[in-house]
């Protein structure tokens, strides 16, 4: 966010070399659609310094000029109420961009001017896209905008982003209003008599004040914010609203229209854009009845609004799990592949220690991690869908009563269904909460809802220990404890640690419109990036880390020499080939249930028995537990290393066999409950540490997570032991 | 009178906003300011948020909020 230019040297025409341009607008003004059509791959996407919301910029030639385009998250009003609005504010208050371009909806002319007033009260030039004009001119609006152009001072371009139309004019006049600030003539925005009174007053103690912190704001644009008492300029001035030039200035003020200074200022800003609109805008006669309405009419009806949106849900969920499959497969493939030609690269049954890091650690780790960006990918298109449309806000609309009650926001919906996929895109989707005790609660909850990675863990156990009439109701019991759990569990996050005020619900309903592909296109990739720019980093990281516990510090040469023998015998003594690889495969089972035994997680396993003990999990469950870490569905994988059947996966009958004669129905449903509710995955803690911006909650999910998870289970196996449930 | 008083299809001219703090600027910012006129539209599926138009546009808010936002007493059907 450096700029390259001296921001004092206002009157050297044309000689500065970079130009920075903002856009902010109002929500739903059609920005990134702008943004899109003037930059379009050009925008790179990054966080804002501090915070995950996403920051995105361009740099662009332009007839020889160099231009920064910023595009600042959307905005209602300057005194912030959201991050994403404080991102806003602070950068048109400190970083003071050359221009800013203020989108606004040419068909809700109104709240957006409301904003654009107090754009321009912060003195930075100002060019207006009036976008959505065709849309305004079907509606059959006639909206004046030379006659707005002169009201403001400003150039007004109509546009239309979808269809490329007035882009080129608009950052025309743009660069020639930043070049030539003598032609930027912004109408003196005035209040009423009583309100400019005071004003001059605090202007005149401002001018000589001992505080010099402000020097930077805008004298006016200080003053109007003091006199209303906006906490954050009260901060960054060192000046408190109640002192007592403030106090002296306002009397007269507060006695002839109460204290409520505030209200009265958004009153009138509220009457400057009223009076703009009725000058500059003529509405046919009758009011047609909106699209919008009629779509609204079905899709929020008492009756089939909520079938209709329980339908909406399961495509989404059935978009992003059924269509990622076949790619999955393939991404699945490519690895493997990948995997063999490396592995090739040594000759066959050779024990290098960098082929297994290479095949085992990263190409299987970041492969893991990989797989999912199909579905990542089709969940975000869906959600692009989603939210370009406007269908995202009435989700929020339709869902609040029942969110409400477990203290969170109607949007926190979304992520917490996303969560029976899977975890990772389930917290990336928690940026469309606004506030942040409400996206940390759902963040930290979210794993409670069973992932798609979990279900093989399920689909081994159940029919290992229960008979078929059993199998689905006790899948279906898995399920729920997990819902009522995530509700519990955020309705106590909410009351204790994320204690607060619940957010108000205040949201606009934007008009529904056709999402455009580009866009929505854009929006996908952009998100997928992140994900796929977080895999090649810390997860990549962590696999290795893994790798190296289940791996380390290998068979004692002594063991090693043992199996080696075993082998050799066994060369020698059987001769029928389909017995020798039987036989072959025992002891390679076996050394590798040795060398589990003998690994760093394994040994961990052991250590860690007693504390399991209470849970009924012994050692061998330990160390799977461990592993599981990695990815949930790896604790079949490492049953099977302990329990000496080589590779299985969750239909393999032999494990089955061995977990039913070690283990009793009880065990088995607390191994469930365990790996329902403790640590998440890696990746889901990398994400939830990256998105939260502080590993204090991705420490606090993983801990707070294991430690539910053991109680949960203490209890369940206690109980049914002394009960006898469950003990055969 | 206040917001929440209305059913959908009813409409008020506001006079005040009975709260304080960051909920009321927000309200004003979003055009919950008095003498604007506003009408319930809708009621949400479970009866909790409802929709309301002002200022040409469609803003949902749930009924503990609106009730702080009072109306003139006049009622148009």
């Amino acid at each position: 966010m450096t700029k390259e230019h001296d921001s004092g040297n206002q009157n050297n025409k044309a000689t500065r070399k970079t130009l920075t341009i903002v856009v902010a607008g109002n929500p739903n003004a059609g920005k990134s659609t702008l943004i899109n059509a003037i930059a379009g791959a050009r925008l790179h996407v990054g966080n804002w310094p501090g915070v995950t919301v996403e920051k995105k910029s361009a740099d662009f030639e332009y007839q020889g000029r160099r231009i920064t385009l910023v595009d600042l998250p959307g905005t209602y009003s300057l005194s912030p109420y959201t991050q994403e609005e404080v991102i806003a504010r602070d950068y048109l208050v400190h970083e003071k961009p050359d221009m800013i371009i203020n989108v606004v909806d040419a068909t809700n002319l109104e709240r957006n001017l409301y904003f654009t007033f107090q754009l321009l009260e912060l003195g930075i030039p100002l060019v207006m896209a009036l976008n959505m004009h065709d849309e305004a001119i079907q509606k059959g609006f006639r909206i004046d905008t030379e006659k707005m152009e002169s009201i403001l001072g400003s150039a007004v371009i109509p546009t239309v982003a979808t269809k490329h139309e007035g882009i080129d004019r608009l950052i025309e006049t743009a660069i020639a209003f930043a070049d030539d600030p003598d032609r930027h003539a912004p109408c003196a925005i005035r209040y009423g008599e009583d309100i400019e009174a005071a004003v001059k007053t605090v202007l005149g103690v401002l001018q000589e004040y001992p505080q010099n912190n402000s020097n930077r704001l805008p004298k006016r644009w200080l003053t109007l914010k003091l006199m209303e008492g906006d906490e954050l300029v009260v901060k960054e001035s060192g000046i408190p609203a109640d002192a007592p030039f403030l106090m002296k200035a306002t009397r007269h003020l507060r006695q002839a229209h109460g204290e409520d200074i505030e209200a009265l200022m958004a009153d009138e800003r509220y009457g400057l854009a009223a009076g703009l609109t009725r000058e500059a805008l003529q509405k046919p006669e009758k009011r047609k009845r909106e699209l919008t309405e009629r779509i609204d009419a079905v899709f929020l009806n008492r009756f089939c609004g909520m079938p209709l949106f329980l339908v909406l849900m399961y495509l989404v969920f059935a978009l992003t799990f059924t269509l990622g499959e076949p790619p999955m497969g393939w991404i699945e493939k490519i690895f493997g592949w990948s995997g063999s030609i490396i592995a090739g690269l040594w000759p066959e049954g050779s024990e290098s220690l960098l082929k297994s890091l290479l095949v085992d650690g990263i190409i299987g780790g970041v492969g893991g991690v990989i797989v999912f960006l199909p579905n990542i990918l089709l969940l975000f298109l869906a959600i692009a869908i989603l939210e370009d449309s406007g269908y995202m806000a009435r989700v929020a609309f339709i869902m609040d009563r029942l969110m409400h009650k477990i203290g969170l926001h109607g949007k926190s919906f979304i992520p917490m269904l996303i969560g029976f996929g899977c975890s990772v895109p389930a917290i990336m989707a928690t940026r469309t909460l606004e506030n942040r005790r409400d996206r940390l609660t759902t963040m930290l909850v979210t794993p409670l809802m069973s992932c798609g990675a979990r279900l093989p863990i399920y689909l081994l156990i159940i029919p290992a220990f229960f008979p078929p009439a059993w199998h689905a109701p006790m899948l279906w019991i898995i399920y729920v404890i997990g819902i009522l759990l995530a509700v519990v569990t955020a309705k106590l996050l909410r009351s204790t640690l994320f204690k607060g005020e619940s957010v108000p619900f205040v949201m606009e309903l934007p008009p529904y419109r056709i999402p455009t592909p580009k866009g929505v296109l854009i929006h996908m990739w952009e998100r997928g990036w992140l994900y796929l720019k977080k895999a090649g980093t810390i997860i990549l990281g962590i696999s290795i880390l893994m790798w190296a516990m289940t791996t380390f510090p290998g068979l004692p040469d002594s063991d090693a020499t043992r199996f080696e023998k075993e082998r050799q015998a066994l060369q020698a003594e059987v001769t029928d080939k389909e017995e020798k690889d039987k036989k072959l495969t025992s002891i390679d089972n076996q050394a590798g249930e040795e060398a589990l035994r003998y690994s760093i997680t394994g040994r961990i396993g052991q250590a860690i028995e007693p504390v399991l003990k209470p849970l009924g999990f012994d050692w061998k469950i330990g160390t799977a537990l461990i592993g599981a870490f990695a990815a949930k569905e790896v604790f079949v994988a490492q049953m099977g290393i302990i329990y000496s059947v080589g590779k299985a996966n969750e239909e393999s009958e032999t494990l089955r066999e061995k977990l039913k004669s070690t283990y009793t129905p009880l065990i088995g449903f607390c191994i469930m409950l365990f790996c329902l509710i403790s640590a998440p995955c890696m990746a889901t803690i990398a994400v939830t540490g990256r998105e939260s911006g502080s590993w204090k909650w991705a420490m606090l999910q993983l801990g707070g997570l294991t430690l539910l998870a053991y109680a949960l289970t203490f209890i369940v196996f206690q109980t049914g032991s002394l009960l006898g449930v469950g003990i055969r | 009178m206040t917001l929440a008083d209305l059913r959908p299809g009813q409409s008020g001219e506001i006079l005040k906003i009975n709260i304080a703090g960051a909920l009321k600027r927000r309200l004003m910012d979003m055009g919950v300011v008095s003498g604007t006129n506003v009408r319930v539209e809708k009621v949400a599926p479970l009866g909790d948020p409802i929709e309301v138009r002002i200022k040409s546009y469609s803003l949902s808010l749930r009924r503990g909020e609106a009730k702080n936002i009072e109306l003139e007493a006049t009622l148009l059907p």
